[in-house]
């Protein structure tokens, strides 16, 4: 871990200023992921603006009726919630489906979706690896990769998105609130703000640098059945194999996202008008360009069997 | 750069309170150090590559932690993990570093009431917080009810993974009194049930490889039950 | 103490204490986090130096150059040892690659290089500034693909023979009515203890002391003076508290000279853990086998034929996994062969973890038998007991010392309810989940080894042992503690044990369940010793003194134990050292698993839900704490079933999911209750104790039930561990 500097930051514009002004910055919140990764000398900041102290932890009603949820809620927060366990318990139960208790307490709202990917080529320092090292190769793909992308890879990056929570965000369209250095903000739809390797794995999301995410905001309730389905090698604390998050209404139609089949949470909407017909035809559209290796092409068997059982258990 | 005058820094001890050597300031990144770029490296030609940049020293700030009711103002390197803080500098070693990476739960401790991970955070991050640790609940002539359930149902073998479990399974019995969900939770609008399949669920972030979880289960359940 | 004759009536069988379910005495200090392990050692040590640890990138070559100069010059560096300014070093007897690689590497992740600084976030960042550039060599890393270039490993005195053979084997299988001829797999394991392999090293001239982690002192002690150069007599190890072995901490390890190289070069202590992520591939781990299993059998059921072979693979100068060790043992059959291979792979060492060679071998062996009872339309406790032997099959004129090996089956049956158990696959439906039971036998032989053991009686009748017999969870303090109690009469709170010290006697140590039993039996010698002497200063024939309540007594006198000491204290040393009645006689533990377990008929999910284990293992010491150890060695064959295995890289050659995350070990959420019942039993063939090892049996023939019970539940035979729904995803029934 490379020696930095370390300020608390005192607001959220202040913090984006001083990130934006400082090379080697990075905002540090729960930093679950982030210390992990500066251990291994994968996250190499200067300085860190820790934004614990920002008033970013509460959840509030919006106008529209849905709600904003601070960008330091943390997991543990979010999931128990009385009206997000009401009116939106995909998120909840992907939430409680992550991690540990102890994890959740830490890990906050924001920095749950800049989670980076758990791919072991990427965690090993002595393996190449784009995302780490741009240009430097991929040594995950023609290696383990039972745990690795099936839909959107590109031949520089096999690596998915870890997270559980931003599955649910993105069956939900959340949208992502920040702010930039010059106090100006923005709303990033879920769906726009993680983004697929392509050429450039080591970009990951829309944000620009110094942007800080103070918020994500949810839509109105959309009712339905709302199941998050993870499945794993052991019971918890696990990363998921696929995770599969879907809202069910009563007339059939609904929403369905994936976790642990690629770079990012992975939607298709065009898939979701299969729904009434079943999980084998929409899980053909979801996964219609899959292009699995020989060690994980058992996940798409498992999208379609999961879907599957989630559909039964919402028509139940 | 005030951060760099430090480099012969010896000792890791308790400071004075007041012995600031860097305020937390958004000009403090140190101007020479780039984040280390390892460059391109060819699959077949694996190394070990170091950064390029010359090292900048070690920066060091006070931080002031109540652990077990007793004020600590200490003085540590930015980069000192809480559960470093604890373990080399307070000398409370019953906090274990297991995997120091958030995977095993052995260094769980309870910082305002919460439980975490204490090797997934910095001690810096922490200032002004109370931290109760395993020497906090209890000491051998007088132990805390759950450390005498482990011993009573032998809910340990090797016991590095213990302070860690016993931390977690005080922490669990309150977040089910606070009605927070868990992954098993059958009707997330109710209050979570007091149940083995709940216990198990929520204290499985904390790995015990000797494999005492059925032991260590029995024990909880009975301070579960227990009048308070 | 010679024991060379079956036990007679002796002083244990009193029983007051031993075979009572004592609480731990380290119990307190464990819970409270206030037993000491290796890196904690403020107590002896005020201001160690802290040494990270550098592993070799490549898993095969030479390093080509190494450039420590950055690194030396970070702050708070003091110095960086490598293979080029550590002097010479030999190499231990019970290593197979260097502990200090460089140049030549041998295996991924071994160690090049110790940075050692002021403080630990110091030496972490400077192993950064290590420039190394590589010459990678290609090497051997596919088992798989190496099969056909193994050959018959050197013969050990744990390995046996690498072939055996009895009767005829070929013509009785052609010739058998029913045949079995499958292959199974068993990956690589780590053994994932949670302390991480640690060292506290200090110099005092040219003595040296390491605290450490290790379950057998007198080797550590013995392969860090052979690995160092120097003297036996100048090192002392110290480890009183373990935090898990499970075979990974038998061995001398990096850490440990790594501590002592760069405290010598620092001029001061300094203490080394290994960082978890180097674990899987720095230290040893159970190789992964091939096991091919053949069985011919009479339409009743009658085994004729057994044949079991396994490959594996180790470093050049390694030895097998010894899988097919149980075959040779376990049931009857006229005609039986096995034969072990060993492949050069350049992988990481291979080496011994908990029951090797039976846990893998009997994961093969008891589905293949599960698989054979299906095959004779018999239930498969049935066919195990049609084809129980008291006697070894090679060498019919051994009898064991002891087998009940029916009554386990027999009791865990009724007790599990088996009967209930359609012995139709995919039969039963709850719900979601197909269920099913299944179950194996458990065998692990009792092996004898001399141990040593020191007392030290007190004038207020307080008692000291002391000995370097480990606990790495296993409950020795206790045991130790009610051996004692027992055998001077005084009650167990006026025992004090003291291990894991070089400076104390040589014991059998902590490893292939032999700890309790021999350990137990030093203690029990010391202590005829020191009665004895008690006895002769007290005036008493020692024959016919009793020890109870903490007095002497003969007749109508009665004197208080610690008298004897007066001022002073009285001191007895013995060992138990055993004759030849492990070859007279076959001396195993045996078990029965019962498994019930579910799979989600969508996802694959697989869930144990049940677990039942019946152990015979001679007389059980302390009931609580056995049955954690077969708990705990369920819950690591839960493991070895669902989820655990080291993935190999076979282009690079190294363990990919090296750290806690990505090598899964069970969790809280996948142990379900578990019920233990041990047969009331002794062995007076084994020892003084009568007693045997428990340690292991109970990781022995579990994992090969839950597949069993998977199997029963789906209908769909996995011969590939781990058993992981990716392998029968596709054969469940369709839920679209």
């Amino acid at each position: 871990m490379t020696p930095f500097t370390f300020e608390r930051a005192a607001s959220p514009a202040q913090a984006a200023a001083a990130a934006a002004a400082t090379p080697g910055a990075k905002f540090i919140a729960g930093g679950t992921n982030l210390l992990d990764l500066m251990k291994l000398q994968i996250e190499t900041p200067t300085h860190l603006i820790d934004v614990n102290g920002l008033a970013l932890d509460t959840i509030e009603p919006t106008q529209e009726g849905g709600l904003r949820i601070g960008a330091l809620v943390s997991n543990t927060e979010l999931a128990s919630d009385a009206r997000v366990r009401r009116d939106y318990a995909l998120l909840s139960r992907a939430l409680l489906a992550g991690a540990s208790g102890q994890l959740r307490n830490k890990a906050t709202t924001a920095g749950n979706l800049l989670q980076r990917t758990r791919c072991p080529y990427f965690y090993d320092t002595n393996q190449a690896c784009n995302k780490r090292s741009p240009g430097s190769g991929c040594s995950a793909i023609e290696g383990f990769t039972r745990q690795l992308a099936v839909i959107g890879a590109s031949d520089a990056c096999i690596a998915t998105h870890p997270s559980d929570m931003a599955v649910a965000l993105r069956a939900l369209d959340a949208e992502v609130e920040t702010i930039h250095a010059d106090g100006s903000g923005r709303r990033i739809p879920i769906a726009e703000f993680h983004r697929l390797p392509g050429d450039t794995p080591h970009v990951e999301t829309v944000l620009e640098p110094g942007e800080l995410i103070t918020a994500v905001i949810l839509p109105k309730p959309v009712g339905g059945r709302h199941v998050y389905r993870k499945v794993r090698d052991r019971a918890s604390y696990a990363f998921a194999l696929v995770s599969v998050g879907a809202i069910v209404q009563e007339d059939g139609s609904g929403r369905v996202a994936l976790g642990g089949v690629a770079h990012k949470p992975w939607r298709v909407e065009e898939a979701e008008i299969e729904l009434p017909r079943g999980a084998r035809p929409t899980t053909e559209r979801l996964l219609a360009n899959a292009r699995p290796t020989r060690d994980n092409a058992f996940k798409v068997t498992l999208v379609e069997r999961t879907l599957g059982s989630i559909l039964k258990q919402a028509r139940g | 750069m005030q951060g760099q005058s430090h480099h012969d820094l010896s000792r890791r001890d308790l400071l004075a309170a007041g012995a600031a050597t860097l305020a937390g300031s958004s000009a403090g990144s140190p101007a020479n150090a780039a984040p280390a770029s390892p460059g391109a490296a060819p699959a077949s030609e694996a190394r070990n590559e170091p950064s390029s940049a010359p090292t900048p020293g070690p920066v060091r700030m006070p931080v002031h932690l109540t652990v077990n009711g007793t004020t600590r103002d200490l003085e540590v390197d930015t980069r000192t993990t809480l559960l470093d803080a604890l373990r080399e500098h307070l000398s409370l070693t019953g906090t274990k570093k297991g995997c120091d990476h958030g995977q095993c739960g052995a260094c769980t401790v309870i910082v305002d009431g919460v439980r975490i991970n204490s090797c997934l955070t910095l001690a810096v991050m922490h200032e002004g917080a109370e931290v109760t640790t395993i020497e906090g609940l209890g000491t051998p002539g007088h132990m805390h009810e759950m450390q005498a359930a482990f011993v009573k149902h032998d809910g340990y073998q090797c016991g590095y993974c213990t302070p860690g479990q016993i931390c977690s399974a005080v922490a669990v019995l309150e977040e089910i009194k606070a009605g927070i969900p868990s992954h098993v939770t059958q009707d997330l609008v109710s209050a979570p049930p007091l149940s083995e399949d709940e216990l198990r669920e929520r204290m499985s972030g904390n790995i015990c490889r000797c494999g005492a979880y059925s032991n260590i289960v029995a024990a909880i359940t009975e301070v579960a039950g227990s009048p308070a | 103490m010679k024991f060379d004759t079956p036990a007679t009536t002796n002083p244990i069988d009193h029983l007051k204490v031993v075979g009572h379910p004592h609480d731990r005495i380290d119990g307190p200090l464990k819970t409270t986090g206030t037993a000491p392990y290796a890196y904690e050692r403020h107590d002896v040590v005020a201001e160690p130096a802290y040494g990270y640890v550098l592993g070799a990138a490549i898993a095969k070559g030479r390093i080509a150059r190494l450039d420590t100069s950055a690194a030396e010059r970070a702050p708070g560096v003091i110095a960086v040892v490598t293979a080029d300014n550590a002097g010479k070093l030999g190499k231990g007897n019970f290593n197979t690659a260097r502990l200090l690689g460089g140049p030549e590497v041998e295996h991924y992740h071994q160690a090049i290089a110790l940075v050692v600084a002021e403080s630990f976030e110091q030496a972490r960042s400077a192993s950064t500034l290590v420039k190394v550039d590589y010459k990678a060599e290609p090497g051997v890393f596919d088992l798989r693909a190496a099969r056909g270039s193994a050959s018959p490993p050197e013969e050990t005195a744990i390995s046996g023979p690498p072939d055996t053979s009895v009767g005829s084997f070929a013509s009785a299988f052609t010739e058998a009515p029913v045949t079995l001829d499958e292959t199974y797999t068993t990956p690589d394991h780590s053994h994932a203890m949670m302390e991480p392999h640690a060292t506290l090293a200090a110099w005092e001239g040219d003595a040296l002391t390491v605290w450490t982690s290790n379950q057998m002192i007198a080797w550590a002690t013995g392969d860090l003076a052979a690995t160092l150069g120097i003297d036996r007599s100048k090192v002392r190890v110290v480890s009183p508290y373990i935090g898990g072995g499970f075979g990974g901490k038998l061995f001398l390890r990096a850490d440990v000279l790594l501590a002592a190289l760069g405290a010598k070069a620092a001029g001061r202590p300094v203490k080394v853990a290994l960082q978890r992520p180097l674990i899987p591939n720095n230290t040893t781990h159970r190789p992964a086998t091939i096991q091919r299993i053949r069985i011919g059998a009479e339409r009743d059921g009658t085994i004729t034929a057994i044949g079991h072979e396994s490959w594996s693979g180790d470093l050049p100068g390694g030895g097998p996994e010894t899988a097919v060790g149980q075959t040779r043992l376990l049931y009857a059959g006229a005609n039986r062969m096995t034969a072990m291979r060993l492949a050069v792979l350049n992988l990481p060492e291979g080496n011994a973890m908990r029951a090797p060679g039976e846990a893998p071998g009997l994961m093969a062996l008891e589905i293949a038998m599960d698989e054979m009872a299906e095959k004779l339309g018999m239930d498969p406790v049935e066919f195990r007991v049609r084809n129980d032997t008291q006697v070894d099959p090679e060498h019919p004129q051994r009898p064991f010392s002891s087998r009940p090996f029916v009554e386990c089956l027999r009791l865990g049956a009724e007790r599990f309810g088996w009967s209930r158990r359609d012995p139709r696959p995919a039969r039963v439906r709850e719900g979601n989940w197909l269920v099913g039971m299944g179950m194996a036998a458990a065998f692990r032989n009792n092996l004898l080894m001399k141990s040593g053991a020191r007392v030290r009686l007190a004038g207020d009748g307080s008692l000291t042992v002391e000995t370097d017999m480990t606990d790495i969870g296993t409950g020795s303090y206790t045991i130790i503690a009610q051996t004692a109690a027992e055998m001077t009469g005084l009650p167990i709170e006026k025992i004090a044990v003291h291990l894991g010290d070089s400076d104390y006697p040589v014991s059998a140590g902590s490893g292939g369940q032999f700890g309790a039993n021999n350990a137990t039996s030093g203690v029990f010698a010391a202590c005829a010793k020191l009665r004895e002497e008690v006895a002769r200063r007290l005036g008493f024939n020692s024959e016919e003194a009793e020890f109870a309540g903490g007095q002497v007594r003969v007749g109508n006198r009665s004197v208080p134990i610690g008298e004897a000491a007066g001022e002073g204290e009285i001191v007895a040393e013995d060992a138990i050292e055993y004759g030849d009645l492990d070859k007279t006689y076959q001396q195993s533990t045996f078990g029965a698993h019962f498994v019930e377990a579910a799979v989600d008929v969508a996802t694959g999910e697989a869930r144990i839900r049940r677990m039942l284990a019946v152990c015979a293992a001679g007389r059980i010491i302390n009931p609580k704490s056995a049955r954690s150890q077969v708990i705990g060695a369920m819950t690591m064959g839960a493991g070895a079933a669902l989820m655990e295995e080291l993935a190999v890289d076979t282009r690079r050659g190294f363990f990919v999911n090296h750290d806690l995350a990505g090598y899964e070990v069970p969790v809280h959420a996948d142990i379900p209750h578990q019920e233990v019942i041990f047969l009331d039993e002794t062995d007076p063939i084994s020892s003084p104790m009568k007693a045997k090892g428990v340690g292991e049996l109970g990781i022995c023939g579990v994992g090969a039930a839950v597949a069993n019970a998977l199997y029963n539940a789906t209908g769909v035979r996995v011969r590939d561990y781990p058993i992981t729904l990716d392998k029968y995803l596709d054969r469940l029934p369709d839920v679209a």
